[in-house]
This record gives C-alpha cells, sequence and structure tokens, in this order.
C-alpha cells in the first residue's frame, strides 16, 4: 500500500506518497486558500479538510477518495448567545465571541462508532458529528461548565481545543487539550467533564496560580495508541507526562537544546518514546542557534537524543507549528513542515531526514493517512 | 423586489449567481436569497447571523449600518451588494 501524508498550508494542501524514488508531493488540493488542518478517518476512508478564507469564514471539506475529489460538508455552528448575555474573557475583560475562528481539531471516533467525529474549536468548543461531519452538534455540558469560561487565549485571541484524544479501549473516554484552560477528561461520552491536568505547571501565572489546572497552556497532548494512559504533552513551559491517563502529570526537566516547542508526536506501540521538535522559549520561538533539531526519548524521558542528520543546521529559522509534526503507524516514519516551508521526512524513527521541499507555503499540519 | 449580486471573489467557494428577491430590510431579502442558495448564507454570515467582519454589503450604493441585525431598509428595485472588503481577511 502506499504512504501517504497530507499536508495542510498557508495556501493549499499538498498531498504526499512514497513512490520508488521516494517521497514526493503528488497532488495539491485547494491552491491559494488557507488549508488549516488534513486529517484521514482510517475507518471510512474519508479525509477532512478545513480552510480558513479570511473573507469568507471557515469551512470544512470531506474527500471520499484521499483527496481526489471533495464536498464542502457542514462547519461546526456554536449556539446563539443568549439575549442580553455578555460573557467577557477573563483575561483581557473583553466581550468574548460565539462564532467559529478556527478548527483546531478533527479526530474520528473509537472503531465501534463509525460516523463519529469529534471537532475542537476556537473559541472554546467541541463538538461531536455522528454522520461523517454532514452536521454537527456542540458539546453542551462542556460548553456551559462555568470553568470553561475562564479558558483564555494562548498565543491567539481566544481559548481553543487542539487536541482530542479517544481511548481505543473505550471510546467514550476522551481526553481534550485546550490552549489555554489545560487538560479535560469525560468517562461517559461527554456528559460529565474533569478537569485533568494536576501536575501542570504555567511559567506566565502568577506563582501561587501556577498549579491551577485550568489556566495551564497544553500547545500539544498526544495519547500512545498501544499504551492508552501513557500521555504525552508540549507545554507551553515544558514537556510533561502522564501515565495514569491524563489525571497527574509529571514535568520533564532539563531536555537539551530546549524544553519549549509545539508539537508532540508519540511512538504508537511504544509509551516510553516520543519526538519533539524545539524552539527558543515563547518570546522568540526560533530554533536554538539556528538549528533545526528534532528531539527524541526511548525511556520516557529520562533522557533524551538530539537528532540533526539530515536537518539545516546553520541560519535556519523554521518553526513547526503543534499539529505540523506526525509519525504513522508503523512508528518508523515520520514527518514534519515549517512556518517557513519546508517538509522533512524520516524514515528510521528520526535518525537521519530528508527534505522533501523546502518551498511549500507556511505549513500548518502535517498528518499521515 | 431587490437585485441582489455578490462579489465575484465568493463564486470560486460557493456560487451566488444574482437573483431578485423580496423584502423590505436587508435581513428579508438575504434570507430569500438563501432559501434559493443555502450554501452561500455561512460565506456572508458568522454563526451569530451577523455580518461577517470582513464583509461588506451596500444597499443601493449605502453602506450597510445595521450589520448585527440587518434591519436596514431596502427599497423596491434597490440593489444588494454583498462584497468583500479590502480590509483585513487575507494576512498574505
Amino acid at each position: 500500500m502506499t504512504e501517504v501524508c497530507h499536508v495542510a498550508t498557508r495556501k493549499g494542501l499538498f498531498t504526499l506518497e512514497r513512490a520508488g524514488a521516494g517521497w514526493g508531493i503528488a497532488r495539491a488540493s485547494f491552491l491559494g486558500d488557507n488549508c488549516t488542518l488534513a486529517v484521514a478517518d482510517p475507518r471510512s476512508g474519508h479525509l477532512f479538510a478545513t480552510l480558513n478564507h479570511g473573507h469568507f469564514g471557515v469551512k470544512m471539506h470531506r474527500s471520499p477518495d484521499g483527496g481526489a475529489t471533495w464536498q464542502e460538508i457542514a462547519a461546526p455552528v456554536y449556539p446563539e448567545k443568549p439575549e442580553g448575555y455578555v460573557p467577557k474573557t477573563p483575561v483581557e475583560g473583553t466581550p468574548a465571541d460565539w462564532a467559529l475562528k478556527l478548527v483546531w481539531a478533527i479526530q474520528p471516533g473509537g472503531a465501534d462508532e463509525p460516523g463519529v467525529i469529534w471537532c475542537g474549536t476556537m473559541p472554546g468548543g467541541l463538538f461531536r458529528s455522528t454522520d461523517h461531519g454532514d452536521s454537527w452538534a456542540i458539546n453542551r455540558p462542556l460548553w456551559d461548565d462555568p470553568r470553561r469560561e475562564e479558558w483564555f487565549g494562548g498565543g491567539a485571541d481566544h481559548p481553543g481545543i487542539h487536541s482530542i484524544c479517544v481511548d481505543p479501549r473505550d471510546s467514550a473516554h476522551v481526553l481534550i487539550g485546550i490552549s489555554c484552560g489545560g487538560a479535560w477528561r469525560t468517562r461517559d461520552g461527554g456528559a460529565t467533564w474533569d478537569l485533568a491536568g494536576t501536575g501542570m505547571r504555567a511559567e506566565f501565572m502568577p506563582p501561587e496560580r501556577a498549579f491551577e489546572p485550568n489556566v495551564q497552556d497544553p500547545h500539544l497532548l498526544v495519547q500512545c495508541p498501544r499504551d492508552p494512559d501513557v500521555l504525552w504533552v508540549q507545554h507551553h513551559n515544558g514537556i510533561f507526562r502522564s501515565v495514569d491517563g491524563g489525571v497527574t502529570w509529571l514535568e520533564i526537566a532539563d531536555v537539551k537544546p530546549s524544553t519549549f516547542g509545539f508539537a508532540v508526536a508519540v511512538h504508537p506501540h511504544d509509551p516510553e518514546t516520543a519526538w519533539f521538535v524545539p524552539a527558543i522559549k515563547d518570546e522568540k520561538r526560533i530554533p536554538v542557534d539556528g538549528r533545526v533539531v528534532v528531539t527524541r526519548t526511548r525511556d520516557g524521558g529520562r533522557t533524551f537524543e538530539t537528532l540533526s542528520r539530515g536537518l539545516p543546521q546553520e541560519h535556519a529559522y523554521d518553526l513547526v507549528f503543534r499539529h505540523a509534526l506526525d509519525v504513522d503507524a508503523t512508528g518508523t516514519t515520520l514527518a514534519f513542515g515549517s512556518t517557513t516551508g519546508s517538509l522533512w521526512i524520516s524514515e528510521d524513527g528520526g535518525d537521519s531526514w530528508q527534505a522533501v521541499s523546502a518551498n511549500l507555503p507556511p505549513v500548518h499540519a502535517v498528518r499521515f493517512a | 423586489m431587490a437585485h441582489v449580486r455578490f462579489t465575484a471573489n465568493i463564486q470560486r467557494h460557493v456560487a451566488c449567481p444574482p437573483e431578485d428577491v423580496e423584502g423590505a430590510t436587508l435581513g428579508a431579502v438575504l434570507d430569500a436569497y438563501f432559501v434559493r442558495h443555502p450554501a452561500a448564507r455561512g460565506y456572508v454570515l458568522d454563526d451569530q447571523g451577523r455580518v461577517r467582519k470582513h464583509m461588506a454589503v451596500f444597499i443601493g450604493g449605502r453602506q450597510l449600518e445595521d450589520r448585527r441585525g440587518l434591519a436596514d431598509p431596502v427599497g423596491p428595485d434597490e440593489a444588494v451588494d454583498v462584497v468583500q472588503s479590502l480590509s483585513g481577511g487575507a494576512t498574505s
């Protein structure tokens, strides 16, 4: 079977395939349009893509054939704000909007619930479809939770749900990550929610509030499919790991060259192995010393290797966004793309990398099919 | 009948042919138009039914005033032009 990787960029969706000679761009979709995310559903074979048109709003499209043909489907719609209700953002105190700004996560449901798709949005919405994305319903228990209104934007004007992990052992067990709102967990398919980020630490808050779970900024939260109790987070100010399904988290410090970054990928079969793409922390957001590297741990975060073979090692200013690193189902092939339009692939678990392109538009997301 | 016309830029994404529709306010005119072309609604209005931030509407050449409630009157035989504003929208 041909291996396929979808690269969502500021100017379109590019589909990479591995042919005899190696990886190359096989197809471009939505050329010129801002494609912010592309996710394949392995159950149905559908490919979902989200477009963020500056003037015309956020749209969703679905392909039944890997991107050869597309159909526009419904976009999530926020509920009508009650008359006279003016919620305010917790940090700035400005009126909070109830309108879709960004689709930030698309996650197919469990194997036992075909057609179910979860969708995380900005500002702070979690939507669910039971018909492959033909229609969406906002999760009211989470939306109506007063603690949800305490969420605030991290690097954006609005809080957003960017990570959705569906437990492969139990489809009703879902963990989500919010910037900034920490990690939340449901055990009953979304009827009730608990805050689940104990142990995460927020340097950006006053010290007495640093460990409040609801203020945390996990940039991305990923779950090991083989051992779903193990989760990794690339957080705004560090790396965290949970071995109890996300209830408690331990910080992993002193990782060179930096513990700042956006992306993390976990090995599908080995919960001890994870990859990160580090950068100088938040106020700069460029690679340390102008060198693009990937850091990898294979022992649960006790030690890390710095992987650089095939990556630019001088005057490189590529930043890798949270959805722009992915590992395939074997755990051997990885890909990541950057804000300056580079796309690298490794076929040996990160030991070495090859540039597929250095001329793509800014990359928002990279996902293996 | 109001004569509703759309910017050419939107046509790449969704079909918005010119139509003559009934309605005494902009809201009524657009509702009537979206009955015929439902896919166009989300391209012009946001989740709360407001004109999208970077869209502009002219009624008989006058700029829309009520972007939230769409209560601006539309005279018989007036043109309603739905265009994109040049402010914002595209970051690069």
